[in-house]
């Protein structure tokens, strides 16, 4: 009888203690997950915020944006340049890099034999996972003296002399500029692409890639008629996560960029972004105004940042429950 | 030459243009990797690792307070990191799929995944460096933890979600608390993806620059106090690439060969670890030298 | 925050070796840091200095991050006071025009205040340019554009060549003026002097201003620099000198002097000095960098020397030695 009586006894206690458990458990837990997703970013943005309220005081929103002086010496701060720098940039990596993502996600998905498939992926990869200081490192090392004294003057000679298109081949050819910085760009940003895009590539149920062969088509027909419309919003997702990706790329640029606080008035002047000024001026900034100012652009950044990787998300996350069954 | 024919042809002429594209992404992995190994593994020397550096314009000298320092700052970042992004990710997985808000905050996680790194390094800069007075490796360290926290908690929460749910309901039948579920069968049944986001988060943060640059800052002196500026691979690498000094571009070539390689190789045995199966084509050679039939 | 420092303090007297933290100049980097090399094989002690350049030196001694800080644009003694700093001279050195353009290899070209004037505001653009030629007469310059190089970051070594071209160039005094961080008309910025000679070393067609050493280490030629007297000087020590010996230090005013456009007819005209800042409401600190530079002061001339800077003449390092008496921070 006693045993009974102890044994439920120590039951209840291990109910207890393993509801007590349970409850704390799901807390911590939970107050980790609350963190990651919203604690976190919220307070990034408001220590941004609050960072750059100095700067927001004294020179406003569309000022701010639109005032292309960035002084110093006279603390007036304007953050066109580098904004124009950050998305000129960004826009030219998508673009070369955009076609190339897709050629290779039709070939990982379409094309490649399947023992050769995992050896493409896996290089892609490898791709990705170089740090980005090491593309700087070696664009800077490698490519600009190649781009300075053999590729970019052979352009200005071949292009220079074309009415509109000239224009964007003035200057002198250092490499260290728009161009080169958007080609490595396109370099970083092709993995990430590529794969956003085979993933979407592969949600296509087989059944309408088969029924289109079953009609007749040929397989770039079914890519074209079939695959990319139905995942386009995953490869436009796709897209925009790379290019809120590119925004925030720092090492590399920092590297080919030239640091030029002025606009570029062709592909082969130096330039500026955000991320540039910051790793550049962060440690320098002498008045508690110009710190402001750097920090009010890297909260713009953010921003912007957040708000194209949402916008991304939400549009993939649209192809995923289309196709999910 | 008949339609049919021709379409045909286009179709192999674009899938042809889809393998050039593949050549092209290929072709810079190739040269970036053949640069690195040519021009680091020429510079690499055990030197580098156990001698300070030197003077400026004064040759020779190593980078003991960048390997060391990096390494500290990469090992206390994991250290903080990784378990807030496996909590993070377990509640994602096992307590918040059927909620809309906490499914809203996952998507937010992931979007962090992919934010500017210097803006961390900005953030920390405000909360662990101004208010303390100096740089210190103590928030460089933070930085990189803020960077890999959201990374770890979705692969975990990817890595929860495959393990079926059979075995989470056998448990249940068996009376077990959702806890026990969670400690003594889930997370042992999803223990290898985990470890292989944890490798990937560290991958990744090894290789960063900019959180680094106004957290940590550089130290030509070798520091094991985390409240001291601590070198840095990444950083040093960046002002001595930045310099005119030969003998600077050469150790940053040799460093930049190290960091890749160590990088690469977290990232490969990621992958294996992963797709085992990868490793197939391995053992079968292996099986057929040694003339063991089915192995 | 005073606790940890009365701690430190404490601490580093009972331990053996100090640890002292500097940031700043560029342009003083190489000897800075030869100084921080020897100092620690004499004595054991840490000396932990970032080149970041002046900006960044005269930030991080504001703030107190650092215990000293260094910079070749002195602040004025109303800035001195109001930032409760102490300032002192260290060494002196010079910025010099550098270039590379392969034609013409390691040929010294002459270069007026109007040459340099008008290349950095962009108006003269070709190496070839006809006012360059009449410079040079005996030199064929090549049709290659100029490509100009300058600092991206906060520059003691910008606040003395700008300097300079306010005072021989009205324009240039007029649209751009003087400071550690200007408003470049043209130009690729790169950070610190090590990021200009690399900058000027790798384009073709590069021109930049830096510290004579970086320009002597990295094998770059530098231009001969006309002064106040019409003379056309080469930058090196005997020069710098010239420079140097009409200069007023004054400890009453935190020894602020400018050395640009000296009168002299070998005088080389774009000669600076590197100044530390020393925070005064904390004389832990300050003692503990003061102990550093009494050393390079009495033990560091000869490595100055070999890396071309001119050390302080005796009588400044005596003023310097009585300055530190008076504010309670001689070591």
């Amino acid at each position: 009888m006693e045993n009974v009586v102890e044994a439920q006894k120590s039951l209840r206690e291990v109910k207890t203690r393993g509801e007590f458990l349970e409850r704390f458990f799901k807390l911590s837990l939970g107050f980790w997950a609350l963190f990651a997703g919203l604690l976190f970013p919220i307070l990034a943005g408001v220590i941004l915020l609050y960072e750059a309220r100095l700067a927001i005081e004294k020179f406003g929103f569309i000022h701010f944006l639109t005032y292309t002086n960035w002084d110093p010496v006279q603390e007036d701060f304007g953050a066109a340049t580098m904004i124009f720098g950050t998305v000129v940039s960004t826009f030219l990596s998508m673009l070369i890099a955009a076609p190339v993502a897709i050629g290779i996600a039709i070939f990982i998905t379409e094309l490649a034999p399947n023992w050769f498939k995992p050896i493409v992926s896996t290089a892609v990869e490898l791709l990705a996972a170089i740090p980005s200081i090491i593309y700087g490192l070696w664009g800077f090392f490698i490519l600009t003296p190649i781009m300075a004294t053999k590729v970019e003057p052979w352009l200005q000679d071949k292009l220079g002399d074309i009415p509109l298109i000239g224009k964007l081949f003035q200057g002198a050819p250092t490499g260290v500029d728009v161009l080169n910085t958007s080609l490595v760009l396109s370099i970083m940003i092709i993995p990430f692409m590529a794969s956003v895009v085979r993933d979407a590539f592969n949600m296509v149920p087989p059944i309408m890639k088969e029924s289109a062969y079953g009609l007749g088509a040929t397989k770039w027909e079914v890519i074209r008629q079939v695959v990319i419309p139905y995942t386009a919003s995953g490869i436009a997702g796709g897209l925009i996560l790379s290019a809120g990706r590119a925004l925030g790329e720092t090492m590399a640029v920092t590297f080919l960029a030239g640091n030029n606080p002025q606009i570029p008035r062709s592909l082969l002047e130096p330039f500026t972004t955000i991320t540039v000024a910051l790793a550049n001026q962060f440690t320098e900034a002498d008045t508690d105004v110009y710190l402001s100012a750097l920090y009010y652009a890297g909260l713009l950044l953010y921003l912007v940042s957040f708000a194209m990787l949402g916008i991304a998300k939400f549009m993939v996350l649209r192809l995923e429950k289309r196709w999910k069954v | 030459m008949s339609k049919k024919v021709r379409r045909k042809l286009f179709s192999n002429f674009m899938l042809f243009l889809s393998f050039i594209t593949s050549a092209y992404g290929i072709f810079w992995l190739f040269w970036i990797l053949g640069s690195l190994f040519i021009n680091g593994f020429k510079y690499l020397s055990p030197e580098l690792i156990y001698l300070d550096p030197t003077p400026p314009g004064q040759e020779g000298g190593g980078l003991r307070p960048a390997f060391v320092g990096h390494l500290i700052i990469t090992s206390l970042a994991t250290l903080i990191g990784v378990p807030i992004g496996i909590m993070a990710g377990i509640y994602f997985a096992e307590y918040g799929r059927n909620s809309k808000f906490f499914m809203t905050i996952r998507q937010i996680t992931d979007i962090m995944v992919s934010t500017p790194s210097i803006l961390m390094g900005a953030v920390v800069y405000a909360v662990l460096v101004k208010p303390v007075g100096h740089f210190n490796g103590f928030s460089g360290a933070v930085a990189l933890a803020l960077l890999m926290l959201p990374v770890i908690a979705i692969t975990t929460d990817e890595m929860l979600k495959l393990v079926p749910k059979e075995m989470r309901e056998a448990a249940y039948a068996l009376g077990a608390y959702k806890w026990q579920v969670i400690k003594n069968v889930v997370m042992r049944a999803a223990k290898v993806g985990i470890m292989t986001g944890v490798i990937l988060g560290v991958a990744r943060i090894a290789g960063e620059t900019a959180p680094l640059l106004f957290t940590s800052f550089n130290n030509n002196v070798l520091t094991f106090d985390l409240r001291d500026p601590m070198a840095s691979l990444t950083v040093t690498m960046f002002n001595y690439v930045m310099g005119p000094y030969h003998y600077w571009h050469q150790q940053a070539w040799a460093a930049a060969f190290i960091l890749t390689m160590g990088v690469l190789l977290l990232s490969i045995i990621a992958r294996v670890l992963l797709h085992r199966n990868l490793l197939e084509p391995l053992f079968y050679i292996v099986r057929s030298i040694t003339g063991k039939k089915g192995g | 925050m005073k606790k940890v420092l009365l701690a430190t303090a404490v601490f580093s007297g009972a331990a053996l070796a100090l640890e002292i933290t500097g940031a700043g100049s560029t342009f003083v980097y190489p000897i800075m840091s030869k100084w921080a090399f020897e100092y620690n094989k004499a004595t054991g002690n840490k000396v932990n200095y970032q080149s970041i350049g002046s900006g960044g030196g005269i930030r991080q001694a504001i703030n107190r991050t650092v215990d000293f800080g260094a910079t070749d644009g002195p602040l004025t003694p109303e800035e001195i006071e109001r930032h409760k700093l102490l300032q002192f001279p260290v060494v002196i050195g010079a910025d010099v025009i550098t270039y590379n353009v392969p034609e013409i290899g390691k040929t010294v070209l002459n270069l007026d205040q109007k040459a340099v004037c008008d290349i950095y505001m962009g108006k003269i653009t070709k190496w070839n340019d006809p006012y360059l030629q009449q410079l040079n007469p005996n030199v064929k310059l090549p049709d290659r554009p100029i490509v100009v190089v300058h600092r991206s970051d906060g520059s003691g070594t910008t606040w003395i060549f700008t300097n300079w071209l306010s005072k021989v160039c009205p324009e240039w005094k007029e649209k751009v003026g003087y400071g550690t961080s200007v408003k470049w008309p043209v130009g690729v910025g790169a950070k610190g002097n090590e990021g200009v000679t690399n900058y000027v070393k790798r384009s073709q067609g590069g021109i930049g201003y830096v510290e004579y050493i970086y320009a002597k280490q990295n094998n770059l030629p530098t231009a001969r620099i006309k002064n106040r007297e019409g003379n056309f000087v080469e930058p090196n020590v005997r020069t710098m000198q010239e420079a140097a010996k009409n200069a007023k230090w004054d400890k009453s005013k935190h020894f602020y002097e400018v050395l640009t456009d000296q009168p002299g007819k070998d005088a080389y005209p774009i000669t600076g000095a590197t100044f530390v800042l020393l925070p005064k409401d904390q004389p832990e600190r300050a003692k503990k960098a003061a102990t550093f530079f009494k050393w390079a002061f009495e033990k560091g001339d000869k490595y100055a020397e070999e890396l071309q800077y001119i050390p302080m003449p005796e009588n400044v390092k005596k003023l310097v030695f009585e300055y530190w008496k008076e504010h309670g921070i001689a070591p």
